[in-house]
């Protein structure tokens, strides 16, 4: 089973990367792109065997390790199944 | 007195830190590995500034789960002095013995300058000797010393007084011209409920002699061999 995890900062707190590119995309005149959010993407091989089991092991190691919740939230897709969680 | 620095696996500043205690200052100093489970007879714990586990994923985030950290976390819970510099300070926001986290510089750049901080706080181990309003001259060098927490976080850390250090200008004024990072609220360093635990972005055990450019941070490590020795007579006292 595979799951695939974004990591992205929260909406309430400042993105410096994403406003340094998104102001950079707008000088190379994409005016349309008015907003951009950098985040991390993960891809974890898991060896369990239900989507349910998948999920929930994806979401402990997110919450645990992969995200800072202080300041980042997660979603988890699983690749296989198209199952999808967001957490924040 | 002995200083315990931890050593991580990309730690730069554990030699400084070492030093500033056993050849400045005299006292006993020890480096512990991040494999240990035990921090020996360490009356301190300094974890040092660098790129443990070379700032992948998080900064501090890697080190966090090193075996050390359990000891760590039980020196500190039985409210033992811990001061965590720069990656040090990363270090305890990851693992939630100081409240908030890093964000990348607002200006993306690394900064690595001497700055002034201002010092609120005179109740914690490592600022017994200053004076409140002080201004210390100590070098950053750091990316992610942009210190967030949520407003509700930043306001008990106002109102329970455990801001121990402000970005300020060289005469003491804290104002966003001084915020080298865009920390919220200038902050430059602060401690735990207790208050033994004190991480702070800037450098004290770089600036501990006039030929490093300023020896304003020797008082940090002068104040817990202060604080220690205090409370050890008031044992003795109670004994």
């Amino acid at each position: 089973m595979k799951a695939r995890v974004f990591v992205t900062l929260k909406p309430s707190v400042f993105d410096p990367q994403g406003h340094t590119i998104v102001e950079a995309l707008q000088s190379l005149g994409y005016g349309d792109v008015s907003d951009v959010r950098q985040g991390k993407y993960f891809e974890l091989d898991l060896k369990v065997p239900t989507p349910d089991a998948a999920r929930s092991l994806a979401a402990e190691v997110a919450d645990r390790v992969l995200a800072n919740p202080v300041i980042e939230s997660f979603r988890i897709e699983l690749s296989e199944q198209g199952a999808q969680e967001t957490r924040s | 007195m002995k200083f315990a620095v931890v050593v991580f696996p990309g730690s730069n500043c554990d030699h400084d830190a070492y030093h500033a205690a056993k050849h400045v200052l005299g006292q006993d100093a020890t480096f512990v590995w991040h494999k240990e489970t035990s921090l020996g007879d360490a009356d301190v714990v300094i974890l040092p500034g660098g790129f443990s586990h070379g700032d992948y994923l998080r900064t501090g985030a890697i080190a966090r789960f090193s075996p050390v950290m359990a000891a760590v976390r039980e020196f500190a819970d039985a409210g033992r002095p811990v001061l965590g510099v720069c990656n040090g300070f990363q270090i305890l926001l990851e693992c939630g013995l100081l409240p908030g986290a890093m964000l990348r510089n607002r200006d993306l750049k690394f900064h690595c300058a001497f700055v002034h901080v201002r010092v609120e706080k005179t109740d914690t181990p490592f600022t017994v000797l200053c004076n409140e309003g002080q201004v210390l001259k100590l070098p950053i060098a750091h990316g992610e010393g942009n210190y967030y927490a949520d407003p509700e976080v930043v306001k008990d850390l106002e109102a329970s007084g455990r801001i121990v250090f402000r970005y300020a200008s060289p005469d003491g004024e804290v104002s966003d011209g001084a915020n080298p990072n865009g920390s919220v609220n200038g902050i430059a360093g602060i401690c735990s409920e207790q208050r033994n635990v004190v991480g702070l972005m800037p450098h004290p055990e770089r600036a501990c002699e006039h030929a490093m450019g300023s020896n304003d941070g020797l008082v940090l490590f002068e104040s817990v061999v202060k604080a220690l020795a205090t409370q050890s007579a008031l044992q003795a006292v109670g004994e």
